[in-house]
This record gives structure tokens, sequence and C-alpha cells, in this order.
């Protein structure tokens, strides 16, 4: 801790930070643009301008950038120094001589960071009457708006979506007067990461392109604090209401897990909640629609007849034990594939056991060595990619303290550290979206990944000395001798490390899950301390479905019980089952059963497959709670009301207390193994300030009593929020400094969405009183060591069957997810269903990119895009998404098939977009391909 | 719901001799990514200008991202990134050549090829940029013709760069070099 003088008050800060960066910690007001609590401090724009000085003696004093000093101890500093003030005054002026004066059409008004510091820098009039500077706005796809003139030249957009994200396609061009950030020319933005730039912008030239389709100031949204969908991470959102509709998803900042970023699946996919494709009234099997009373009538005389029940990964714990309760634990069944349930038992024994920790994605940022087992994380769980590129950074940080560099100076970090990298290991079948910043890629057919993982294990602990046996001699991607370099760096880098990381997830299957537990168990025993090791699962609630499914009641099982008549009716929650078993077995068990009620907020093939179909709510239409990868549990507030007709799982199944969410958060906590501590997710009554609730609106919220009038000219009743500590409306009680239930935060003179740092204890840290939610397992046990088997997995190079390829399925971030893909701005960048292969094997067909390709034996097609680091013997397939139209139950492929070129090709039919292209060395050898 | 495999503009084939000077510049940088602004020095001295399928070939013979390449031939401006005419008169109108009367020489400019700042005459032959300051402010006014500087220009010197070099009037200073 060091003491510093601020206009003659004294503070405690931390001197490893900047001036700014205190400054801002300690509440105090001082303007800045530049610099970003992740990107640190490069002192572009001189906003952020101080006086420090040098003793009490010192009278004049030096102004600098307080984002590029330190906040050493014994500093004096002043922001409110006249010369500084009228510094700062005369920056915004000349930043803002080209800004148009366009507040009142412009998105960003109102939550604007150029509003809010021109206003506390004191630029209140123009002075400048010339001809401005205008631009050329580029398309830059489904998701952003382009709009240049309104720039200050702060680089912010460059320096994340290049620096941070990785991103290739956006980039600063021409210079001074006329400096223009966008892309070479019109054209779809490539990172999976893009729509940050509305938030990381500090004005109104990247907005979020869906919301202003129909647009609404973030004053009149209705919020509610909301946990994204997309996939097991579970970053923290803040979804926006208006009408009925949700308008919008933002970043809501935690400090473990998503930060100030999220993916544009997670951004963009919760729009499906507005489409068409929703489940809105009640259906029989004739499809006839049910008032609720009716639909409830059915429903009781099912669960009178006895029913088995399947639940979901989609649906909250709520839903899922509200039906467990409903059929009793031994009729309730997994909704999971059987190797995603498999995974998920293995992943739940990890998660228990002691060899291992479980990083959030703040610690994952921070690693200096990880290994990545055949997960492609950028298209399964987005945000963790986007830490694994920052934890190759850990190298330049430690150059940095080394040379005592402070790590928030970010331009002499990176001159400094030039290219040196912390290794990031990536085994994976085909090229993935890091292999930028690997330093060891390996790809091969999924066995001899899986072999040349034991390898690493087997090497690491230091066992066997002929560990290359393991190595096949001829593997269809790599060669051996490349499999053996790879293997020992691997280890050399884990052995080096402080804090190696392993990652796996249930797209790898279980048995690479099985060898990522082992490394990590051998690190463990070598490092004498738990090795973090991070396995994905596939959906946000994968964790707290599994947790409450009997591992015996596996969704085969069930839909056996169902074929065989030994049960006659089902109930399905939240689940397409024809996502999660072959279609036969589906069909069967679903034509067996006499009743089939399914649950659900969308119309899937199997709500159309349903006797009683029911409409439940949407992610934001009620309160619930998921489990992440790490086990931890968090509650999604309700941001809006539901439409009538609708109502949550639990209140259709109507079990005991289900109407009130803390009730069946107590019960669930009573009576479901390791959900004892789930009740510390529910937000402390006692912190309300004199027994008010939360508003869900904006002190600002306009329209309030005309905004039904098309309904009724009188002044409806507010609705009545009887199950949370939130309330439908503007009065009661905003937490000011308190971010225990913070949707949006705001603070006085600070309107965007920079105001988070009024709420954090210090800047870049922790929340004050923030909920993070609560890990649920606690680790004692020792998991049983199980051996892999390598026998079930594909790919496995066969000399006898020449021309077979083994399948292995790839995922895409806009499409896998069956949710996100209804929403319209991600069906934008959809791609059909397409089979990757080698350029050697595309030859042998005669097929190139684009070209549609017949399995053999079958009618399904597929498009070819070829690839040049796919193994030669494998096809790497992605079945599509039924958003799109056209997709096919990837559980009907056998695991080898042979592919040949379809006869009649119509030129230029498939639509294969950015998603299936930009993957590694795509760009530049496809680009080659159009050249010659 | 289509959409842009890759670019819309595409990309041309580097001549043998664009790329023998391209692979010369190679072997003196670290990087391959660091011959981005030799290459399109390179690219110009062959073509004139650089266009956008030049942009194309540059960037997939030096595996750099398109938009960071057009960063740097934006950030120049002597990176030509539209068709310019045989000749560019690089005309100095900062405050030396300005006291000594430039604006003649541009009105005259104007009159003989009728072209202003940025434009190429009808016949393709000359193209006029300002510039700030050529750094022959004792022989202002002064403007810069393709490799050749030209010194205390006058209207009468104009028209005798309009047809042709054989007019005596003209003086005539070769400078080395292409920058
Ligand atoms: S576009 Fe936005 S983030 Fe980028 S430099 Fe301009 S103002 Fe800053
Ligand atoms: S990483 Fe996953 S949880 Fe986070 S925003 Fe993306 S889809 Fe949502
Ligand atoms: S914030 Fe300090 S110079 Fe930009
Ligand atoms: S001002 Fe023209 S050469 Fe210097």
């Amino acid at each position: 801790m060091a003491k510093i003088t601020v206009d003659g008050l004294s503070y405690e800060v931390n001197p490893d930070n900047n001036l700014l960066q205190e400054c801002l910690s300690q509440g105090l007001d001082l303007p800045y643009f530049c610099w970003h609590p992740c990107m640190g401090s490069v002192g572009a724009c001189r906003q952020c301008a101080v006086k420090t000085y040098r003793d009490a003696e010192d009278k004049n004093g030096t102004l600098v950038m307080a984002c590029m000093t330190p906040a050493s101890d014994g500093a004096i500093v002043s922001i409110e120094d006249e010369q500084a003030s009228a510094f700062r005054a005369g920056v915004i002026e000349s930043l803002m001589t080209s800004h148009p004066h366009d507040c009142p059409v412009c998105e960003e008004g109102g939550e604007c960071h150029l509003q809010d510091m021109t206003q506390m820098s004191g630029h209140n009039y123009r002075r400048y009457d010339k001809l401005k500077v205008t631009h050329r706005n580029q398309d830059l796809g489904p998701f952003l708006n382009h709009e240049m003139n309104r720039c200050i030249t702060c680089y912010r957009c460059v320096r994340f979506y290049d620096d941070y994200a990785g991103g290739t396609d956006l980039a600063a061009q021409a210079s001074h007067h006329h400096t223009y950030f966008g892309r070479f020319e019109d054209g779809t933005l490539e990172s999976e990461f893009s729509g940050n730039l509305a938030e990381v912008c500090p004005t109104g030239v990247f907005t979020d392109k869906p919301f202003s389709e129909h647009y609404t100031r973030k004053w009149d949204l209705q919020v509610a604090p909301s946990v994204c969908t997309g996939c097991a991470v579970g970053c923290n959102t803040t979804p926006g209401e208006r009408y009925g509709s949700l308008r919008r998803v933002v970043n809501r900042y935690n400090s473990e897990i998503n930060g100030y970023f999220l993916c544009d699946r997670g951004r963009f996919g919760a729009h499906y909640v507005n489409t068409d494709n929703r489940l809105r009234s009640a259906k029989d099997a004739a499809g006839m629609t049910l008032s609720t009373e009716e639909a409830e009538e059915k429903l009781a005389a099912v669960c009178a007849q006895g029913a088995i029940g399947i639940g979901s990964p989609r649906a909250s714990v709520e839903a899922n034990f509200a039906l467990r309760c409903l059929v009793g634990e031994d009729n309730y069944y997994s909704g999971e594939s059987a190797q995603n349930h498999e995974a998920l038992q293995w992943l739940l024994s990890c998660l228990e056991d002691e060899a291992f920790s479980c990083p959030t994605i703040k610690e994952m940022e921070g690693a200096d060595a990880v290994l990545v087992l055949g997960e492609d994380v950028t298209n399964t769980a987005p945000r963790v990619a986007l830490a694994l590129r920052q934890s190759v950074r850990s190298e330049a940080t430690r150059l940095a303290a080394k040379a005592r560099i402070p790590s928030w100076q970010d331009a002499a970090v990176r001159e400094l550290a030039q290219e040196a990298q912390s290794p990031l290991a990536l085994f994976s079948t085909g090229a993935t979206r890091l292999d930028d910043v690997a330093s060891t890629t390996l790809n091969a057919d999924p066995a001899s990944l899986l072999a040349a993982a034991k390898a690493v294990d087997v090497r690491l602990a230091g066992g066997s000395p002929d560990y290359d046996a393991l190595i096949p001699e001829a593997s269809s991607g790599a060669s051996k001798g490349e499999t053996m370099q790879a293997v020992e760096s691997v280890c050399a880098a884990l052995i080096a490390a402080q804090e190696p990381l392993i990652v796996c997830g249930s797209h790898a299957g279980v048995e690479l899950m099985r060898v990522a537990a082992s490394i990590a168990r051998t690190l463990s025993a070598l490092k004498s301390a738990p090795c973090a090791l991070a396995l994905l699962p596939a959906e946000d609630n994968s964790v707290g479905h599994a947790m409450l499914v009997r591992p015996q009641n596996t969704l085969a099982a069930a839909l056996t019980k169902l074929s065989d008549g030994a049960a006659s009716a089902v109930i399905i929650i939240e689940n397409d089952l024809t996502r999660r078993a072959p279609s036969a077995a589906v069909t069967a068990a679903l034509q067996a059963a006499e009743q089939v009620v399914v649950v659900d907020h969308l119309n899937t093939a199997t709500t159309r497959a349903a006797t009683l179909a029911l409409p439940s709510t949407s992610f934001n239409e009620y309160e619930s709670s998921r489990v992440n990868y790490e086990g931890r549990a968090q509650l999604s507030f309700q941001v809006s009301q539901y439409p009538s007709g609708t109502k949550p799982v639990e209140h259709w199944l109507g079990v005991d207390g289900a109407l009130h969410s803390a009730s069946l958060i107590a019960r669930c906590s009573a009576e479901a193994a390791g959900f004892a501590s789930l009740p510390k997710i529910l937000p402390d009554a006692l912190t309300r300030v004199a027994g008010l609730k939360v508003p869900r609106q904006s002190h600002r919220y306009s329209g309030r009593t005309a905004m039904n009038a098309n309904v009724a000219v009188n002044e409806g009743k507010q609705a009545v929020d009887e199950n949370s500590v939130m309330a439908f409306s503007m009065e009661g009680a905003l937490l000011q400094q308190d971010a225990s239930v913070l949707a949006s935060p705001w603070a006085p003179r600070w309107s965007s969405n920079q105001s988070i740092t009024k709420f954090q204890a210090e800047v870049g840290g922790e929340l004050k009183q923030e909920q993070k939610g609560v890990h649920l397992l606690t680790r004692s046990v020792q998991s049983a060591v199980v051996e892999p088997d390598s026998h079930v997995v594909s790919g496995a190079t066969d000399p006898a069957t020449k021309g077979e390829l083994g399948v292995h399925f790839v995922q895409q971030i806009f499409g896998s997810d069956e949710l996100s893909a209804h929403s319209p701005a991600i069906r934008e960048r959809l791609c059909d269903a397409y089979v990757a292969l080698s350029p050697p094997q595309a030859a042998s067909l005669g097929a190139t990119t684009g070209d549609r390709l017949v399995i053999s034996g079958t009618t399904t097609e597929l498009s070819l895009v070829v690839r040049t680091q796919t193994p030669d013997t494998v096809a790497m397939i992605y079945p599509g998404t039924s958003a799109a139209g056209e997709s096919i139950n990837a559980l009907d492929l056998p695991h080898r098939i042979t592919l040949t070129r379809a006869p009649d090709q119509e030129a230029g039919a498939a639509s294969l977009g950015l998603a299936a292209l930009i993957v590694g060395d795509a760009v530049f050898s496809h680009a080659r391909a159009a050249e010659e | 719901m289509q959409h842009k495999l890759i670019s819309s503009s595409s990309s041309r084939v580097l001549s043998a001799a664009e790329l023998e000077e391209i692979d010369h510049e190679l072997t003196l940088y670290p990087t391959k990514q660091s011959v981005g602004l030799e290459a399109l020095k390179i690219v110009q001295r062959h073509q004139g200008w650089v266009s956008d399928e030049s942009m194309h070939a540059i960037a997939n013979y030096l595996e750099l991202p398109l938009a960071e390449l057009e960063g740097v031939a934006t950030f120049f401006n002597l990176i030509y990134r539209r068709p310019v005419g045989k000749r560019v008169i690089l005309f100095c109108d900062s405050v030396s050549c300005w006291i000594m009367g430039c604006e003649k020489n541009k009105a005259r400019l104007a009159e003989r090829l009728g072209i202003g700042y940025g434009e190429t005459s009808a016949d393709g032959e000359f193209t006029l940029i300002p510039v700030p300051c050529l750094g022959d402010c004792d022989k202002a006014p002064v403007m810069m013709v393709g490799d050749t500087m030209h010194r205390q220009v006058d209207p009468a010197s104009i028209d005798a760069l309009v047809e042709g070099p054989g007019n005596k009037a003209f003086t005539v200073d070769k400078v080395g070099g292409d920058e």
C-alpha cells in the first residue's frame, strides 16, 4: 500500500497500479478514453491529464497522463488544478472537432462515455465551425453498425479486436485527421468476439445492429441480472426488454468469469426468444390449441397414469428438479446423448477430486502453460478461447516484472516481450482458431491424438522410457517424429510451468477426458498441488442436470422403456430428443408411448411429436438457476413478464412450493445430493434498503403511464413480482455502490457501462457485495482412475478399409447451439452442413470446396470444405442445424463412412459462409486457390 | 444468408520481376510480415499504383492480414491506392513556396491540364498532389515531377513541362532514387 494525496486529501492506494486506475478506484472522477482495465495504458488520447508535484514546495507542478504514471508512495496529485482541467477541456475539444452533432439519433446516446467525458471535462460550446471529415462507413455484417464519423481515434477498438482478441480483419488505416478504423473492404467482421466493440468503443462508431433495428434508450429498458445460456461457461449478462420483446444483451461484469467481455453467440444469440419459432400456446396431438385449463387437465391425467420424465441440459435446475419430484428419482432420466452422459459422469467425479482444481476464466488467463486436448473451445465455450489467448501473454507479464516494467504499460510490455509467449499446445483433429498463438499444434485422427496424450502422461510420470511405443508408426495426420516432438515440448512446458492448465471437453469424448484428468493427476503429484483441469460440458446446465440424474438412468434406457412398453407415458422438458439419440430410437419410443408431454419454449421435432405440448418460459422470462462447467450455480433473474398462456416448467408441473423459486430451491437443497449450498445463490433479503425491492426499470424510465394505451387508456396497476427481490417497476431502492443485484450500472455523471468502476472495490477487481454464485461440489475424494479405451475412438488408421473415413464431428459457434441458432442475426451467420477433408482426399474424389458429396449408402449430402490441416483418414463433419432448415442427425451416421461426389452439382449452391472457412490456414489457402 | 466467402475483390498474379525484388527484401528482414511496406513500394514501381488485386497478391504472398497491409498502404501518402498519371506532380504549397508565389503555378497547371489536387489529366499523363515542403525552400517555389525536382518554378516552366522536356526555359535537376 502507498499513500498519495489528491487535491489535498490522502488516499491509500496500490502502488502497482497507475494513477488513473487508483483515482477511479477511490471513486474520484477523472476523464479518460484509451485506457481499459483489461488492456492497460498507452497514453494515446491525452484525456486523463493531471498535475503532479515534486513536494510541498512545488507550486507549479507538472502535467502528466495519469494512466501512464505509477501511483507511487508520496505522490502529490491534483485533478482539479486549473491548467490540468483546461488541458483536458482542450483535448476533448480537439477530439470533438469532427464529431457529428448527432446524439439524438445515435444509438450510443444516453450511455455514451464520450458524452459523459465531454460534460465532465467542461467542453460545453463548440468553437470549431469548419468542415468536418466525412468517412464512408462499411457494412460489417449482421452484428455491428459502423458510423466512423463519430470516432475520436482512441484506438480502443483495434487494441481490443487485434491485440486482445486476435482478430486480423480490423485495422487502423490512414493517418491524422483521416484515421479510419475498419476492414479492407465491406464484409462481416470475422472475430467471434466482435460484439464487444459495441461496449469497448467509447462512442457510437460500433453499435449493436440487431438492437438498433428495434431500438430503445438504455434508460427505457427493463433489465435484470442474467446468465448466458449459450454454453457451459455461464457468462453474466444483462438482457434488456421493452414492450414485451428482448432488445439486446450486454455484458454484466463478473470478476471471476466473463469480466468485461462476451462472445458473439452469447450477445446476439438470445434474440431467439422473440422469434416465431416459440411455442406460444398449449397444443394437443392434432396440433389444436388448448386453453391453459384444458392443458392442465390433460397433464393431470397423464401424471395420474404414471409417467417417466426426461430432463434436459438446457432446462434450469428448478425445472429439472420439479420434473424429478413429479415422476420420482427412479423415473427421472437423462436428456443427454450417450456420449455426453458418460462424459458428464466423469466430469462430476473430477469436480469432486482433490487432485484437481477447476479454474475460473480469470484463472485461465493467468495459466503459464496450457494443453488443450481435442476440444475446439472457440466453437464450444468461446469465452474460454479468449482467456487462453490471454494466457500466452503470461510470459510477457513475467518478463515485464523482471524488468520492473508495470504490467499496465501495454506498449512497453509488448515491446519488451516481442514474440515471447507462454506455451499453449493444441492437440486437435483439425485446425482451430487458436492456432495463431499456439506454441505446439498436433493435428491427427482422434485415435492418434489419444495415443499422443497418453504418451504425454507416461512421459510426465517419468515411468516407461519407451513411451514412444505408444505412438503409432503411421498416423494420418502428424508423422511419428512430429508427434514425438510435440509430446516432448508439451512435457517440457508443463514441467517448467508454475500454473499449468489442462483443458478438454465432452465434444472431445470421454476417453480423451480421462487422459486429460490422468495428465493433471500426474502433474499434481509432481508439483504437490492440485492441477488446474477444465473439463467443458456442452450446455449451460449440463452439470446441473447431470447432478440430478442417477448414472444408470440414461436416455437410451428411457427410450427402451417406452418402446418396450415398460412405460406408457413420458414428460420431456425443454429438449429436442432428435439431437440426443439416433432418429430410429427416438421415433420408436415416441410412437410406442401413449402419452408424450413436451414442455418447451421452442417448436422442435419433439414438440411436434407430442400428444400434449406445453409452452414454457425462456431464460429471460423466469427466475432460474444453472450450473456451469466449474460446478458453480448462478441465479438468473426474471427480466420481463412471460406472455399469458406460457408458464415456467416448474409451474406446469405443479410440484409443491414450485410457485416460489426460493421454496423450490430450498427443497432441492434438502433433497438432491450435491445441492446443499444452492440457497446461497439467492440474494440476501436483508441487503434491501428499508425492505424495498430492487427496481428493474431505471429512475428515468419513460412512458410508464402510456405504454399500454393501445390496450387500455386507464393506467393499469404495476405488475407485482411475488417471486423475487426485484420489482417490475421504477419504484424501489436502487442499490447504490452495491452490486449484489446489479443489472445495469449507472452512477451520477457516469451513464455508460464504464460506471462499473463505481461498483468495483478496486478497478478491474471484485465488485462490492459481488454475487458470484456458489460452487456446489466440494472436493474430497480421489476418483477412481479409469483407463481410456482407445478402441471406441474413431478415426484410427486401418489400412484394411482403404477409402473409408473416420467420422469426426466439428462444432460451429453459430449453429451448434440449438437455441441461439434461431436468433435472426445468428441465422445470417449459419452455414450449411459440410464435411471438411484434406486436400489429397478431396483430390481423390475429384472435388473442391463448395462441391456436394454424398455419404455412400445414404442420401445424405454435404458440402465440401477443403482444409489443409485435416488428417487424410478423417471426415470432419458439421451436421448443420435445424434452424437453417437442412440438418442431419449426427447420431444416425456410422463411425466410418465413404464419400462420393454427388452426380448433379448445382453451381454455387453451398452457403458455407465465414463460419466454415475462417479456420486456421483456410483463409490463405482459400485465397490462393482463388488465385490459381 | 449468403456471405461473401473471403472477399469480393480478387487477387492478381505478381510478375516474376516483382517477386524477384520482394524475395530479395525477404532475405533482409527477420519475418515475412516486415516486408509489407517494401513490397508495396516494389509493386508501385512496377504498376504505377497499388490496386486491390495487388493488395491481395502481396497479402497472400507475405501471409499478412489484408486490413493490416491496408493500414500500411494508407498510412503513407506516397503509396497510391488509386490509379495515377504517368508522372505524379508533388506540388509544394507550404510556406516558403507560397511566399514565392506557388499559387500562380497551381493556377497555370489547372489552366493547362485541367486538374486540381488529387486529379489526373485527361490524357493520363499527370496527377497533381500537394505536399507540405519538399525541403528545398531556398529554391522555392518547387515541385517534383516523377523522380525529377523542379526548382524556381514559374508559369513558363509549367508550360515547358506540359509541352515537353525539350524546352530550354526549364531547369531540370535529376535527383536519385525514387523516394
Ligand atoms: S472507433 Fe471507437 S474505439 Fe475505435 S478509435 Fe474510434 S472511438 Fe476509439
Ligand atoms: S462464452 Fe458461452 S456463456 Fe459466455 S457469452 Fe459465449 S456462449 Fe455465453
Ligand atoms: S486514458 Fe490516459 S492518455 Fe488516454
Ligand atoms: S516550403 Fe516548399 S520546399 Fe519547403
